[in-house]
């Protein structure tokens, strides 16, 4: 666990979880819970890590879990291992909630966006503790990614209102029609979290979505699915309605195939799809019903500027014509 | 020759463009390396004019040897095309747009040939369309980094091209004009029905100096668009045409580095409120659906009209539609003329019957079609619901289904329900309506009180299963650059 710097080493052994944690001799404070070191003498409370859906938090319907380890190999917690039920609920979420969102006024989907950032802010030490946990790193540089993935918040934040100037306007026909392009959302959008990055990443791939008013179905790294479902519990508290975001956590091949496939999904986030025969397979059964794809690969360094093209990639432009009438033939329109 | 539906009709003389504005040779080869060329294992197909069964050409049918040549072609000429100025490209399609003016004319009479639309329609849609958007892209050549796509954006490399016969010519400027104002070179399947418009455009091309290469033309069927868009050296595949196709096509790139836009089919919604005024929704109909014989992937193939006006505006239309004139395409008096090919003539026949099987109502107007060639009257259902075939696949061809409704929420909900987005109309004399109602439609153009308007400025795609990307207008630039 993360908090092993942090406690004291000479604690005794305490009955642990699984039998990796007592090997480690890091009794039970639980993944996510210990921002500050454990009392001698008290046992931690553990967090059931769930599944985020419509709004709500509940385990797989098929009641499996999955262990989920450090970078060492020691137990941190089990994760939901949701199934292609629990994946087809979600995506009955996330259309439901698609209307709602896609019509609030950019302005406000902004202040929700900069509501998650405050949100995530005021948690960072627990995320410090799941990032280092999870990625392996040390706590300056699992700090480092919190700040930045708490940045990029801020930064979708600030892109809702004004994506449609910069992807869209007025078309100078040539004729007497009024005519603009704008851009709307897509729809539904499954994005396959990056493997990796289990913060940083998951932020980057999963801001840019729900900016430009689509809703998310979102399957999280698979062996750091962790702070995805804590993220969860920021999104819960951040004024974000209900469906908009929808985090499973399992196999992710198990998982990316039924919702390939699924009719009622537009788009598909493939970067999470390492192995590049699941990403091929996944892209042709994302084709029975013409989804939208990003491909793998287009991200190195998580740090770096962002840009937009994850912003644009699932927008779809809408150009609307209507004559310009005349003002008769007799007089100057000036 | 020309027919009028209806003999309260004004009686129009004949009035044909001249045939002799073109001259088609008797046969042409694939276009590969800036040479005419037989295809490597000899084959060849014929082109019909639809309008008359009259075999037109015999042109060459590309097979896997070919397209392997073309996109060699196509590779080795990207090196210098890419590297050339923009402003020089920029010359060149401005050189291009010119020749296509001047001989406009004779580009209308070929693909009213071969296609069998209306000289009406070549004449003053595609032709002009055609050459405006050379003229468009050939000044992006050279302010491409002021685009909205990075300091420099660079082109993909080789696109592979196919393209459907309701627009020959124009498909093609929609597809190569972007493809080269980027620095891109393109081998360009043009469909096998209408082939010729496209080797006419590779003479523009010598005419106009291009580079050897940068322009490849290959003539033949579905297979030689399959093995185009297949082939490994292709960087870029822009297809339009089904939506059946389309899928195969994502399919085929899947797993590859091969940036992909599809324009597929559609099943417009045209929503009349009561408040519309009708005579202009009348030809707002009539242009949504008959404009090309109804073979329009963006037709207003579903008219929805309030409750309150339909038995008004259907007297109006059905009067309307017994003045349209079913006839020779090269009459210039001609609204409606052939259907492209036999086989699509039995598609629109099948599901028309269809429609009536299912219990639709069919209304053709009593008009005489002409003994030769493929023709269609001009048909509309009523009576039709959201479940039956005519209101829910794509008929390409000039019939119209016509639903109703009573409010808007019910207009918009039924126009959305349909797997396509491609287009839509909306006629009302209601501001705040067009435009609530304009958001709520998930379709890629809109029309408000107009319909089936065109603009290379205008970026023109669909939704849903009508495809994604957008051509035309700067969004159609971002196919074509690595970005």
């Amino acid at each position: 666990m993360s908090d092993k710097s942090a406690k004291a080493p000479q604690k005794p052994a305490k009955p642990g979880r699984s039998a990796k944690a007592a090997k480690k001799d890091q009794p039970g404070t639980g993944a996510g819970t210990a921002t500050a070191p454990a009392r001698p003498g008290r046992l931690a409370v553990f967090k059931t890590y769930k599944l985020y859906v419509g709004g709500k938090f509940p385990r797989s319907e098929s009641g499996r879990v999955y262990e989920v380890t450090d970078s060492e190999d020691q137990w941190l917690a089990n994760a939901p291992r949701a199934s292609r039920k629990d994946a087809r609920d979600a995506v009955v979420a996330a259309r439901k909630a698609f209307g709602g969102w896609a019509g609030k006024t950019a302005y406000n989907r902004g202040q929700i966006l900069y509501r998650v950032a405050e949100m995530l802010e005021g948690r960072r030490e627990q995320f410090t503790e799941e990032v280092a946990a999870a990625e392996g790193l040390s706590r300056a540089a699992a700090a480092e990614v919190v700040d930045a993935a708490v940045d990029r918040w801020v930064w979708y934040a600030g892109w809702t209102d004004k994506v449609a100037q910069i992807v869209g306007g007025g078309n100078p026909v040539a004729g007497p029609f009024f005519n603009l392009s704008s851009p709307e959302p897509t729809g539904v959008v499954t994005v396959l979290a990056p493997q990796e990055s289990s913060l940083l990443g998951l932020v980057s791939v999963l801001a840019p979505v729900i900016a430009t008013g689509n809703t998310a179905v979102l399957v999280a790294s698979e062996k750091a699915p962790l702070p995805a479902l804590s993220l969860a519990e920021v999104l819960a508290t951040s004024d974000l309605p209900g469906g908009v975001v929808n985090i499973l956590s399992g196999r992710t091949e198990e998982l990316a195939g039924p919702l390939a496939a699924h009719q009622d999904v537009n788009a598909l986030d493939l970067t999470g799809a390492e192995d590049p025969q699941l990403a091929k397979a996944l892209e042709v059964a994302a084709a029975d019903n013409l989804k939208r794809v990003l491909r793998p690969g287009t991200d190195g360094d998580w740090h770096a500027d962002p840009g937009t093209h994850r912003l644009t990639a699932f927008l779809e432009t809408k150009t609307v014509w209507h004559p310009t009438g005349s003002l008769g033939a007799s007089g100057s329109a000036y | 020759m020309n027919t009028p539906l209806s003999s309260s009709a004004f009686e129009y003389a004949p009035a044909p463009e001249s045939r002799s504005l073109v001259d088609i040779a008797p046969s042409y080869g694939l276009f590969i390396d800036g040479e005419f060329t037989e295809a490597a294992d000899g084959k060849v197909f014929k082109t019909v004019s639809p309008s008359s069964e009259e075999v037109l050409s015999e042109v060459s049918r590309a097979g896997a040897a070919d397209v392997d040549r073309a996109v060699a072609a196509a590779r080795r000429a990207f090196a210098s095309w890419s590297a050339l100025p923009g402003a020089e490209r920029a010359k060149y399609l401005f050189r291009i747009a010119r020749i296509i003016q001047e001989r406009s004319r004779e580009l209308a009479v070929l693909e009213s040939l071969d296609n069998g639309k209306p000289i009406k329609e070549t004449r003053d849609t595609d032709l002009p369309l055609v050459a405006a958007h050379f003229f468009y892209y050939a000044g992006w050549a050279d302010k491409l980094e002021h685009a909205g796509f990075g300091a420099a954006p660079r082109p993909l490399g080789v696109a592979g091209q196919v393209i459907p016969w309701n627009f020959p010519l124009l498909m093609l400027a929609w597809k190569i004009a972007p493809a080269l104002a980027t620095g891109n070179t393109v081998v360009l399947k043009p469909a096998e029905t209408t082939p010729l418009s496209a080797l006419f455009f590779a003479d523009i091309c010598r005419q106009a100096g291009l580079p050897r290469g940068v322009v490849n033309i290959l003539t033949g069927y579905g297979d030689t668009g399959g093995a185009l868009v297949a082939h490994e050296d292709v960087n870029k595949v822009a297809f339009t045409g089904s939506t059946a196709v389309g899928k195969q096509i994502a399919r085929t790139v899947a797993g590859t580095d091969k940036k992909l836009t599809l324009e597929l089919g559609g099943k417009g919604a045209n929503i009349v409120f009561d408040d519309a005024p009708l005579d202009q929704a009348v030809e707002g109909i009539v242009t949504g659906i008959f404009f090309n014989q109804g073979q329009v992937c963006c037709a207003g193939s579903r008219l929805l009209v309030q409750e309150s006006v339909e038995e008004e505006l259907l007297d109006a239309l059905k009067s309307r539609l017994s003045t349209l004139r079913l006839g020779d395409p090269l009459d210039k008096n001609t609204d409606i003329g052939a259907i492209n090919s036999a086989e699509q003539l039995a598609r629109i026949t099948s599901l028309a019957d269809r429609g009536e099987a299912e219990g639709a109502e069919r209304w053709t107007a009593d008009c005489p079609l002409p003994s030769a060639g493929y023709w269609f009257a001009p048909t509309l259902f009523t009576k039709v619901t959201q479940a039956h075939t005519v209101a829910r696949d794509e008929i390409f061809g000039p019939v119209l289904s016509v639903l109703t409704f009573r409010t808007p929420e019910e207009a918009v909900a039924k126009a959305n329900n349909s797997a396509y987005g491609l287009s839509a109309g909306i006629w009302t004399e209601k501001g705040s309506r067009i435009l609530a109602v304009a958001e709520r439609l998930r379709a890629g153009v809109i029309w408000a009180n107009t319909f089936n308007k065109f603009d290379p400025t205008s970026p023109f795609g669909g939704y849903k299963e009508s495809g994604y990307g957008r051509e035309g207008g700067r969004h159609g630039l971002e196919a074509y650059l690595d970005v």
